[in-house]
């Protein structure tokens, strides 16, 4: 699992690759945080495109990073989600809580 | 009761979160003789992904302990996968099953048992308090026009 950080006008991106599984996501999920604590972005935008496996902790990581920027008061975005991916997400009703594209 | 299986493997392995890849992708693996589509085998692997992570963070919360998945090919091109730990158990099994429980903090979703659930056709879960716990899943997979060489 790896993460690359773009931020540029308040806008933060952060770009997955990798398996976004349990062992994965454990320091994902520290580094979304930092990177939200350090940008205070108004606009968070979740990059899965990289993304080669994803299940319930990828999960886990989108709703801890909807949290925070729910108290920054910014939006979230979720994009290029692989098939895989959007199969989980679905199956949990994600999409309901958390604007994917 | 039991069906036979066609073929069958047994793994078991120490509860670290590194054996999580190498579960999925071992019975991955194992169920490409059965020549499953690629949503087929992803399902799989997300299932098995979920039940091992399962029995990882919460059969042995402060300890490392035994977890053992076996994969069995059944009549009807089913494949049936179970994952047992020794663990701590699940004192209430119908409510671990309910979408968004979770007693494992916010790095967990507690949509574990839903993806499985909505994965594969069919979950059985046991679970005995300090005794440990038993995921059975089951798939049937579309019949293909080479299967059954």
């Amino acid at each position: 699992m790896e993460m690359q950080m773009k931020c540029a006008d308040r806008n933060l991106l952060l770009e997955f690759s990798g398996e976004l599984d349990h062992h994965g996501a454990r320091n994902a999920l520290w580094e979304v945080e930092q990177a939200i604590d350090a940008a205070l972005p108004k606009k968070l935008v979740l990059d899965l495109g990289g993304v080669t496996f994803m299940d319930s902790s990828g999960i886990a990581l989108i709703l801890r990073a909807q949290q925070r920027m729910q108290l920054l008061d910014g939006g979230l975005l979720v994009c290029n989600v692989p098939p895989q991916a959007k199969r989980v997400l679905d199956a949990a009703g994600i999409g309901r809580l958390v604007t994917i594209r | 009761m039991k069906t036979k299986a066609q073929n069958e493997v047994l793994m078991e392995f120490p509860s670290r979160s590194s054996n999580e890849g190498f579960a999925r992708a071992a019975v991955a693996c194992f169920a490409a003789q059965m020549d499953p589509t690629m949503n087929e085998l992803e399902d799989i692997k997300t299932a098995v992904s979920e039940a091992v992570t399962n029995a990882i963070v919460h059969a042995y919360p402060d300890a490392i302990g035994k977890v053992m998945v076996k994969a069995r090919i059944c009549p009807g091109n089913v494949l049936e996968v179970t994952v047992k730990d020794h663990g701590c158990g699940i004192p209430d099994v119908d409510k671990a099953r309910e979408p968004m429980f979770t007693t494992g903090g916010e790095e967990r979703s507690g949509m574990g048992f839903t993806i499985m659930e909505s994965f594969m056709d069919r979950l059985q879960v046991r679970s005995v308090p300090g005794r440990g716990t038993s995921v059975t899943m089951k798939k049937k997979l579309a019949p293909r026009a080479n299967a059954g060489r």
